[in-house]
């Protein structure tokens, strides 16, 4: 882990926010380094989507900060953030002008390419796949090639193939030195692609680090020869969430 | 089925705007067609000026009308204003205290009594309107068309009774008076016996004489029919009216209608557009992104006001080039009139913009904007003259609140010389833009 702010794509320290009586965040720190992959779980409710929409600038924190180190940060929705009726090209080539890009056509021509969508870049996004729009939702969200992308819930509603595809993808950016920072319900998943675990609940940061270190947490009736999900209920209800 | 209809109920309650909508709604318009129900068109103000001679009456027969009860005749129809002179009346109508003036004439009683002697005279009563609205004219113009067809059809009674009377004495005989010298007229069946007599032996001076009456009969007779045909004509419509126009002219019905379809076609093609259009940020998910430091939210409703004013006033532009087909546009006015339909597009691209930010989802945005614009744009159609002071007041308020009539005022104005001033609606259309512009940042800050 990078230790030095300097070092770090993303560093937020003390982050509260309030709807109302009720406080979604009650201070949580969260860090995420160059090339690293970091896992938000929790339950539900427990603030995931809330984190994450003020580590990408989208929600202001009522305390707290937030700092993104020279690219900025992407930010991909949870449901695809696209214009169902407008062709592959057409939407990158929305978000390419509004991000002010010198030359928005061969931003597009760099995504499309990107995504491996080439032959289906006159087509409307409302005609693709559920799997071939969240590429183009992640496109969108990496045109101005930020050091962070943000991902809510990235493979919901993907069936394997599609989720492995997109991951492919993902781990792609990563190489290059991308930061990806992903919330999920899927213990599985997070497992699988993070470096690093984040455990949100009841609004607070409960657990950060490896999945290794999330089993080693708790003793589970079968020793550490479990899942990496009933290790992950097993350390809410003895954290008593 | 029912646990879907509930379904569908609790998606319904859980959308306040929606079924506020669903409640008010009816009760609005149950108490607009209630109140114009029950009350009824209102009388009309009209300025009364007699100019007959004091003491002198109106009628024949009998059945003559003093002064004053001239005027409860028209003050039971009316609300009365009474003048001392036709400037006064005239000067009444023009400030828009009084709908119509009516003019009594001096010489109105002896022209009506005239209608049963032997040399009728026209009587006609003078009538001023304010001729500044088109709608308002063909109002009153019905209204005073209905007193003066009571009126004619009392005096067109009396008349045929007269007539009858002429018709009697050809037929029987009898005395007659002309210029105050009695006159006996034999009359038609007492010639048939005369003629009859004198048939067979008409040798000596008596039959001679005979002969002659019924020869002199013959010769009034032919006079006196001469004189049914004015009669007759005077029976159809015994009282004209002359009607003046003060004030401002009103532009004609074909401009009105015009203006009517192309403020109903800016309205409906604009707001839903915008509603719609904004609304589809939030379904699409783009607001989100779009809010997350590419551009603010006050740039998305400056490109949706944009959006409306650009396709509404294309679309008023195509519509009248169209029309012009028909009817003639005056094409020297145009940028008159195009100004007045980018203001107006403007005015309802920010309604649409306001009625989208507060629903959130495209059909709930296109029902709302349906269901408001609708009963707004109808009674921005109901003239002033047509329903109560009370209801009016309430209607001008209501109304002042929409674009519609602004709109409908500007437009009509650019379109004809004639019509309306064009410059204090566009003022108003731009108050309406900033004034909804306003409603809808405050309605995107929940977006």
């Amino acid at each position: 882990m990078p230790e030095t702010p300097s070092e770090k794509a993303l560093l937020a320290k003390k982050i509260v926010k309030r709807f109302g009586d009720r406080t979604a965040l009650a201070g949580i720190g969260f860090e995420a380094g160059a090339g690293e992959v970091v896992a938000v779980i929790g339950p539900n409710g427990a603030g995931k989507t809330t984190l994450l929409t003020i580590l990408a600038g989208i929600a202001e924190p009522d305390e707290g900060s937030v700092e993104a180190s020279g690219g900025g940060v992407g930010w991909v929705p949870q449901q695809a953030a696209l214009y169902r009726r407008l062709t592959v090209a057409e939407n990158l080539l929305l978000f390419a002008r509004l991000q002010g890009h010198n030359d928005p056509a061969a931003r597009v021509e760099e995504m499309v390419t990107l995504t491996g969508l080439e032959e289906r870049r006159a087509d409307q996004v409302g005609s693709l796949s559920g799997g071939n729009q969240q590429r183009i939702n992640i496109a969108i969200g990496l045109m101005a090639n930020p050091s962070v992308l943000l991902l809510d819930e990235p493979s919901v509603g993907l069936d394997p193939a599609q989720r492995a595809r997109l991951w492919q993808f993902i781990l792609g950016l990563v190489a290059q030195g991308t930061a990806v920072v992903f919330s999920t319900h899927d213990i599985q998943e997070a497992e699988r692609y993070a470096e690093r675990i984040f455990v949100v609940a009841d609004g607070n940061g409960v657990f950060d680090g490896t999945a290794a270190e999330l089993r080693d947490a708790v003793v589970t009736p079968n020793g550490s020869d479990v899942d990496l999900e009933t290790s992950f209920l097993a350390f809410l209800e003895k954290a008593g969430h | 089925m029912r646990w879907l209809l509930l379904k569908d109920l609790q998606i319904l309650k859980r959308s306040p705007l929606q079924l506020a909508l669903l409640v008010i709604y009816p009760i609005a318009i149950a108490l607009l067609v209630g109140f114009a129900l029950t009350r009824g068109p209102e009388q009309s103000t009209v300025a009364l000026y007699n100019a007959m001679p004091q003491g002198s009456t109106l009628g024949f027969g009998g059945d003559e009308l003093n002064g004053d009860e001239i005027r409860n005749q028209l003050c039971d129809r009316v609300d009365c204003i009474e003048a001392d002179s036709t400037q006064e009346a005239s000067d009444l109508v023009d400030a828009g205290d009084a709908t119509a003036a009516v003019i009594v004439p001096e010489d109105l009683g002896d022209k009506i009594a005239s209608l049963a002697s032997l040399s009728p005279q026209t009587p006609e009563i003078n009538i001023i309107v304010n001729g500044s609205s088109a709608v308002e004219n063909q109002i009153v113009d019905d209204r005073i068309d209905a007193m003066l067809a009571e009126a004619n059809q009392l005096i067109a009674a009396r008349l045929a009774e007269g007539a009858r009377e002429y018709l009697d004495l050809i037929l029987q005989g009898g005395n007659f008076n002309l210029l105050g010298q009695d006159i006996e007229v034999l009359g038609l069946k007492k010639s048939e016996q005369v003629l009859t007599e004198v048939r067979q032996s008409v040798k000596g001076p008596a039959e001679r004489a005979k002969l002659e009456s019924a020869i002199k009969f013959a010769g009034l007779a032919t006079d006196n029919l001469d004189l049914a045909g004015p009669i007759l004509t005077a029976i159809a419509e015994p009282i004209q009216a002359n009607k003046a126009e003060v004030g401002d002219e009103a532009p004609s019905l074909n401009t009105f209608a015009i203006a009517v379809t192309a403020t109903f076609a800016l309205m409906f093609v604009t707001v839903l557009l915008v509603a719609g259009s904004l609304a589809l940020e939030k379904e699409e998910n783009a607001f989100t992104r779009l809010t997350a430091g590419l551009v603010s939210r006050g740039q998305i409703l400056a490109g949706k006001l944009g959006l409306g004013t650009i396709v509404g006033l294309t679309v008023v532009v195509i519509l009248l080039a169209g029309l012009s087909i028909f009817v003639p546009i005056q094409w020297s006015r145009a940028p008159i009139w195009i100004l007045a339909g980018l203001l107006g597009a403007a005015a309802f691209a920010a309604v649409g913009a306001t009625l989208g930010a507060a629903t959130r989802e495209v059909r709930a945005a296109t029902l709302a904007a349906v269901m408001i614009c609708l009963p707004f744009a109808l009674l921005s159609l109901v003239p002033d003259d047509a329903v109560g002071p009370a209801i009016e007041t309430v209607i001008s308020v209501v109304t002042a609140a929409f674009p519609f009539r602004p709109a409908l005022d500007a437009l009509t104005g650019g379109l004809e010389l004639s019509g309306p001033s064009v410059w204090l609606p566009m003022l108003h259309l731009l108050i309406l833009v900033f004034v909804y512009g306003g409603l809808a940042r405050l309605a995107l800050r929940r977006f």
